[in-house]
């Protein structure tokens, strides 16, 4: 497995969705949670501090034993995935990850806006993203 | 190209400051900026602790945005090395290390008028640091 972990960030800094793959051992459910909104705030410090003009937040966090990948889309959302520190490609990843979601999360009529997301479709066609990802095949859309 | 750098001591106090290029200038003062920036790292650094799958010996490597790479070097006294480059330039982990071992030991722990914990002040210790950093093929570019 070289992707530990998959979370979505709603634009209030609250996890909305989060899960540790494979081995990866697991965070607690409220550990992930503070994670996740340190994160959020570390991207808007980050940010301010930034000695050049008009800069995002992480994008990528690099440590020895891990890297970060993040995305944010345009109404404030992020989304960022956790992988092994020599992996490369996860831009690809991040892109399919947010088509998945528009698709099976923002087309649900029954999901509420910066709520959890508790969407059946959208579970099984991370995991098959995912499943597609770790077998190194090109990343298109099979469905 | 090299924006700036920071070296922080053990307890936080930022002891060395140098600014190379810096398109957007501080909207904070330089204090608030130096205790903003240090409290982010220590929240990074727990923040990587916690989150990663395995233990972590050195933590942080560095982090990335749109416009700016944040390099961190941390020894194992607690002396906290920053350098702020452009998100082009490549890992830079031997040079702050470089700093460390070739610039830092030899000028300033070596030099018995340095006190720990106080701004560094050692002319020396300055010139030594700006020729190798303005040495660098990715100085200004």
């Amino acid at each position: 497995m070289v992707v530990f972990g998959v979370y979505v960030i709603n634009k209030a800094g609250g996890l909305i969705y989060g899960q540790e793959l494979g081995a990866t051992p697991k965070l607690r459910a409220n550990d992930r949670l503070t994670l996740a909104s340190m994160f959020h705030s570390l991207y808007a410090i980050t940010s301010n501090l930034s000695p050049q003009v008009q800069s995002s937040g992480i994008e990528v966090i690099e440590t020895d034993t891990f890297k970060i990948q993040c995305k944010q889309t345009l109404t404030g959302t992020k989304f960022f995935v956790m992988s092994d520190p020599a992996h490369t490609g996860l831009d690809a990843l991040l892109r399919r990850l947010y088509e998945l979601y528009s698709d099976y999360v923002l087309k649900n009529p029954f999901y509420t806006p910066e709520m959890p997301i508790r969407c059946e479709l959208f579970d099984i066609n991370l995991a098959r993203l995912m499943e597609q990802y770790e077998s190194g095949r090109a990343l298109t859309a099979t469905f | 190209m090299i924006f700036n750098l920071y070296i922080f001591d053990r307890s936080g106090t930022c002891v060395y400051y140098s600014e190379y290029h810096r398109p957007r200038k501080a909207t904070l003062s330089q204090d608030e900026e130096f205790k903003l920036t240090y409290g982010m790292l220590h929240s990074i650094k727990s923040f990587v602790t916690r989150i990663s799958p395995k233990p972590v010996r050195e933590g942080l490597h560095y982090y990335k945005t749109s416009t700016y790479k944040l390099n961190y070097f941390e020894t194992l006294t607690g002396l906290k090395i920053v350098l702020n480059t452009d998100p082009g330039v490549g890992d830079i982990h031997d040079l702050l290390q470089q700093i460390y071992s070739q610039i830092y030991v030899e000028y300033v722990v070596k030099n018995p008028l340095c006190t720990p914990g106080e701004k560094i002040t050692s002319e020396l210790f300055e010139t030594r640091l700006n020729a190798l950093i303005t040495s660098l093929p990715y100085f200004a570019t």
